[in-house]
């Protein structure tokens, strides 16, 4: 395998422009929302509010003010999938449609997904929906294509001011570290890096620098494999059934001393 | 600008508007520099900022004056020696004026000279102005003069379309010798000595700078009333967050240290739009961040050759390379009338003749000799104010008959129904552009026709529409921002009968030329002698039409007249008695041979070494990186610091050397004096880096060029809900207004409309949306038009997020979604709360995704020196719909 590839997102240059949306778009040839007559979503600058199966890049932007505006700021972070190194939807996927690639990125082949949605819940981070263009399961692939042929991602290539960094993860990883410590000199003290750990998922491909707590991003604090949340959830089944057996009896009872 | 130490960006949403120029900046602050943003909205360039400076819309030169008079009173200022060299040797703080100046710190708020409005051609009567200056007052003091009894010499930079007065009684604003040509006044060519019969005695100076007739005393004591607690009272910033801008700026600011300023439209679009961007430059210039790595002021433009539209102007008054246009309002009967009039005689504008002289053999060819005053009289010439203002105001009295548009969408412009009521004067319209838009379609959708207010039956005009190529299908150059050309290649046909502009516009000028072929009117002559062949090289080409792209550019770069083959490397070569061939003086040397397009270099500097990327694209004047680069180093030609190292003397080999090539005399010594009496660059020293000016200075003090005054001076906006809190004068008196009842204005503190109202550009659009609005992947990222307000005013007036609302002025009223945000605040102005609100001005009738027009809000008053609208600063009323 050649080495992991992935992105460093770091979200203090980011600027919300929307162009890695577009480029994403327009490379991957992705419909848009309506035919483009969307509707004002009212919150911020976002107007395709997540990322979906059209939608495999997506910014955020996130308004802090205090009433007096003696404090603000608005948080820009351009979204994506996070190609994790223990991938949920991979694990999920009953047709083999989703596969490591040989750049350690996770891709969904559209001529073998079946459209089941599996992966869709089986995702910690919400990326995956359906494309209702081609009626599968659809994602960022990390522009496989272009990897192949030794080009970076849309994504990466379109972003002005390099917050959207393309490369090896072992290199990106380090630059990552040297960013963080170079924010810390300067005051920037709450920049911390998300998924650059291999406790998170063995580690996110995809991983980013954030100024503030994984849920104002609307990112899971300790997002978790579908196969963990498996084990909880199957008791929680077990106990569902037998709730529901009880109710049933207790209701036939009740229709049976009916006068 | 990644070379600064601190970025301020003011009147411009860098960040949103301009992304990739941006990536400079955050450069900048990611190797620790200081960005600011000055604004009246928190944007996504104040959420990249280390300080957001919140101001009312309209209230700049009151902040940056407040900064001025910060930093002449600051302690450290006044010991650096850093900052009293470059203000006493680069800029003209020692000159003195005329003892007949008054201030507009005497007069409240105005200047000397202050007069009714008298000019202009009766058969065009639309320039606008509601008062007139007289300049003379203005001008340095000379020997033997007493006074100033005579207006300066300015460079061609910033003019109006006339010169206000000089039909009338009113001296001549503009003659740089202050006197009519006379008969004795020497002819050409050559016209050496004509320029030498222009030549003035030296102003007088006063070097220690306490005279108070100085420029340094008179600039300081006209800001003096700029206090931070003046400044907070005017724009509504903070009285502490103003101070840590200031703060930021001095201590980024010295031998080395660099601070750069970015602007944009935000800045130009007001009544005094020039004037804010003359504060900016008189703030660098006392900060000495001009001429050097890291410094100066960007004008960020907003097309990708908006820059080259102005070099190669599509603007009404000025020709090729910034010289004026011809007009019937100024002493320009002849050529030697005009180059009387135009010329500067010392400095390197004192070369106009060869320039224009130049640019008629290109406009002209053979045809033009020494007997015809190479075809001067063939040239049309203007008779007023013919810009975007006043040409709709004439199209309304039925004055044009038919408009071109390519590229320009005035349905949604500037009171926009003004604009249409106009459109529906004309007997023809073209419109030549990407898609169907507001303008070709107004007859038919505006919204007074789907009212029933029109009928479509009763609008004669006849529309015809051609579609255009895109830029990846035609050849051809941009010039950006940084006055750098860069060549595209075609990539892709053009589908169907998609054609470029320069197509379009080869095609028309031959069909004109065979119309007029026949005629031997003396108002036909100027297509008859006109010299138009840009055949095509390539067969295919030839057969679409399409002119040769290099053909243009030999032109502009310019030729021997005898010899075509060889072309003109440097300007320096020009001649002023038709042997050389060039339409734009400063574009020469883009195309040096006929193999070598300069423009379509593309070598960038090896990495991690200092270099001005001198292979990259081709600058204009001479592929200079910086402009007045000498201002780089010290008096005696050395480096201010390694740090800032530009270009500096090398005594070993006698010349200017450095990463970029000079801006001065390559071999004139650092001590060389100035020549007595000698015309041209000998008339400055060797410390002198502002060749362009006739003093080789920069001018604190403007003492001509402009019409409204030589010091910027904080007006209230036309339509403002506060009286100006600095000045008995209201607004500026000499502004650009048009009055008719279908362009009413607001006056100053009418409680019916009582909020400030800018208007902007969003990320994800482009200006009235012909290139945005058509795509859906743009479409739906800003899918319907809004307005910003505060959650404050959205409780005064019961509206709540999403909600629809009506925006009201007296032009007309729209409706938008309200978007309610923190990112706007209200302002505490001379004690009263005043709302201001945002709109961005993408939306029309037409597209993927549709709006009103917010330009319908505005009005058609503006600027007095080039007639730019008030767009950025009015007001309106909004209500709950």
């Amino acid at each position: 395998m050649a080495q992991a590839m992935g992105f460093f997102t770091d979200t203090t240059v980011c600027i919300g422009c929307k162009a890695c949306e577009v480029a994403c778009k327009e490379w991957n040839q992705l419909p848009a929302t309506n035919g483009g007559a969307n509707t004002l979503s009212g919150d911020s600058y976002d107007n395709t509010r997540r990322l979906d199966g059209i939608h495999w890049r997506h910014v955020r932007f996130v308004e802090q003010f205090t009433p007096d505006r003696s404090q603000g700021r608005w948080l820009l972070m351009s979204d994506v999938c996070k190609h994790c190194v223990q991938a949920g939807c991979l694990e999920v996927c009953p047709t083999g449609a989703i596969i490591r690639t040989e750049f350690d990125t996770v891709v969904i082949q559209s001529d073998v997904c079946n459209g089941c949605r599996d992966c869709i819940g089986a995702c910690p981070f919400g990326v995956i929906d359906i494309n209702p263009a081609s009626g599968t399961a659809q994602k960022c692939t990390l522009c496989y294509d272009r990897l192949q042929v030794g080009l970076e991602p849309a994504c990466s290539k379109a972003c002005p001011t390099d917050s959207i960094n393309f490369g090896p993860v072992a290199d990106l990883k380090k630059m990552a570290e040297a960013r963080v410590g170079r924010l810390h000199g300067q005051g920037e003290t709450r920049a911390y890096l998300y998924g650059a750990d291999e406790k998170m998922l063995g580690g996110l491909n995809s991983f980013f620098l954030l100024v503030d707590k994984p849920e104002v991003y609307h990112l899971p604090p300790d997002p978790k494999m579908p196969t963990r949340r498996l084990k909880s959830s199957t008791w929680l089944s077990v106990l569902g059934g037998v709730v529901v057996g009880l109710a049933g009896l207790v209701s036939f009872r009740t229709r049976g001393s009916r006068p | 600008m990644a070379d600064s130490d601190c970025v301020m960006v003011m009147g411009s949403n860098m960040a949103e508007n301009h992304p990739v120029a941006f990536r400079w900046p955050m450069k900048a602050k990611v190797n620790g520099a200081t960005l600011i943003h000055v604004d009246p909205r928190f944007t996504r360039t104040s959420a990249m900022a280390d300080i957001y400076a919140p101001i009312r819309a309209g209230s700049d030169i009151a902040f940056l004056g407040g900064l001025i008079n910060h930093v002449v009173n600051d302690q450290r200022w006044n010991s650096d020696p850093f900052f009293k060299t470059f203000l006493l040797h680069y800029t003209n703080a020692a000159t003195l004026i005329g003892d007949d100046y008054k201030d507009a710190e005497d007069a409240d708020g105005v200047f000397s000279g202050l007069m009714e409005y008298k000019g202009g051609a009766p058969a065009w009567p639309y320039n606008g102005f509601v008062g007139q200056y007289d300049p003379k007052s203005w001008g340095y003091k000379r020997p033997g003069s007493g006074s100033s009894a005579q207006g300066e010499a300015a460079a061609n930079t910033a003019r109006s379309g006339e010169v206000p007065g000089h039909t009338g009684e009113g001296p001549k604003s503009h003659a740089p010798s202050g006197k009519e040509p006379t008969s004795a006044t020497p002819g050409g060519p050559p016209f050496d000595a004509l320029v030498k019969s222009l030549l003035k005695p030296p102003a007088e100076k006063d070097e220690t700078l306490q005279n108070p007739r100085c420029v340094f005393q008179l600039v300081k004591r006209h800001f003096a009333r700029y206090t931070p607690e003046m400044v907070e009272r005017v724009t509504g910033c903070p009285k502490e967050t103003f101070l840590k801008v200031a703060k930021a700026l001095l201590d980024h600011s010295g031998p080395d240290k660099t601070c750069s300023f970015a602007y944009a439209v935000a800045w130009t679009q007001h009544t005094n739009g020039p004037r804010v961007i003359g504060c900016a430059a008189l703030l660098q210039l006392l900060l000495g961040n001009f001429g050097r790595p890291g410094a100066g002021i960007m004008a960020l433009r907003g097309h990708a050759s908006i820059q080259g539209s102005t070099d190669i102007p599509t603007l009404y008054h000025s020709i090729h390379g910034y010289m004026s246009a011809p007009s019937a309002l100024k002493k320009h009967d002849t050529l030697r009338d005009y180059l009387a009039d135009e010329t500067v005689a010392t400095g390197y504008w004192a070369n106009e003749p060869k320039f224009m002289v130049s640019y008629l053999k290109s406009m002209y060819g053979e045809a033009a000799t020494r007997g015809n005053q190479f075809g001067y009289d063939w040239h049309p010439k203007i008779l007023g104010d013919h810009s975007h203002l006043p040409m709709f105001v004439a199209m309304n009295d039925g004055k044009v008959k038919g408009m071109l548009l390519i590229g320009q969408n005035p349905a949604t412009s500037l009171n926009a129904r003004l604009e249409r009521a106009g459109m529906r004067k004309l007997e023809w319209l073209v419109v030549k552009d990407n898609w169907v838009h507001e303008s070709a379609t107004f007859w038919r959708n505006a919204p007074e026709v789907k009212s029933g207010e029109v009928k479509t039956q009763d609008v004669k005009t006849e529309v015809f529409f051609f579609p255009s190529a895109q830029i990846a299908e035609m050849e051809g150059s941009f010039t950006n921002t940084q006055r750098m050309l860069q060549w595209h290649y075609k990539a892709a046909e053009a589908p169907g009968d998609c054609r470029s502009d320069s197509w379009f516009t080869y095609q028309l000028g031959k069909r004109l030329k065979r119309l007029y072929a026949e005629s031997t009117a003396p108002r036909d002559a100027c297509f008859n002698r006109l010299v138009f062949d840009y055949e095509h090289g390539d067969a295919a080409e030839r057969q679409r039409g399409e002119p040769d792209a290099t053909k243009l550019l030999k032109e502009i770069n310019g030729f021997m007249t005898d010899d075509p083959g060889k072309h003109i490397a440097s300007f320096g070569d020009l001649k002023d008695d038709g042997s050389t061939t060039c339409a734009s003086w400063i574009y020469c040397g883009v195309l040096p041979a006929p193999d070598q397009n300069r423009a379509a270099s593309k070598r960038p500097d090896p990495p991690g070494q200092p270099g001005a990327q001198l292979n990259w694209g081709y600058a204009w004047p001479a592929n200079r990186r910086i402009m007045y680069n000498r201002c780089s180093a010290d008096l005696a030609g050395r480096p201010w610091s390694e740090r800032k190292k530009w270009v500096w003397w090398d005594e070993a080999q006698k010349k200017w050397v450095g990463y970029d090539v000079p801006d001065f005399a390559t071999t004139k010594a650092p001590g060389t004096p100035a020549k007595a009496g000698a015309p041209g660059m000998d008339a400055l020293s060797g410390t002198e880096p502002f060749i362009m000016k006739p003093d080789g200075r920069a001018w604190l003090f403007v003492p001509s060029g402009l019409v409204d005054g030589p010091l910027p001076t904080h007006y209230e906006p036309a339509e403002s809900p506060v009286r100006n809190p600095l000045y008995k004068q209201q607004a500026s008196p000499v502004l650009k207004y048009w009055k008719r009842p279908d362009n009413e204005l607001v006056q100053p503190g009418d409680s019916r409309f009582p909020h400030v109202i800018t208007t902007y550009r969003l990320t994800e659009h482009y200006l009235a949306g012909a290139m945005s609005r058509w795509n859906p992947w743009l479409a739906e990222l800003q899918p319907e038009l809004f307005i910003e307000l505060s959650p404050e005013l959205a409780a005064e007036k019961g509206i709540k997020n999403l909600d629809w609302v009506r925006i009201s002025t007296p032009r007309s009223r729209v409706r938008a979604k309200a978007l309610v945000t923190r990112r706007l605040r209200p302002f505490t102005i001379d004690g009263k709360t005043v709302h201001q609100v945002g709109m961005p001005w993408h939306w029309g009738y037409e597209g993927i995704v549709t709006g009103d027009v917010v330009n319908e809000l505005t009005a058609l008053v503006g600027d007095p020196n080039v007639t730019i609208h008030e767009g950025k600063a009015f007001v309106c009323n909004v209500e709950k719909a």
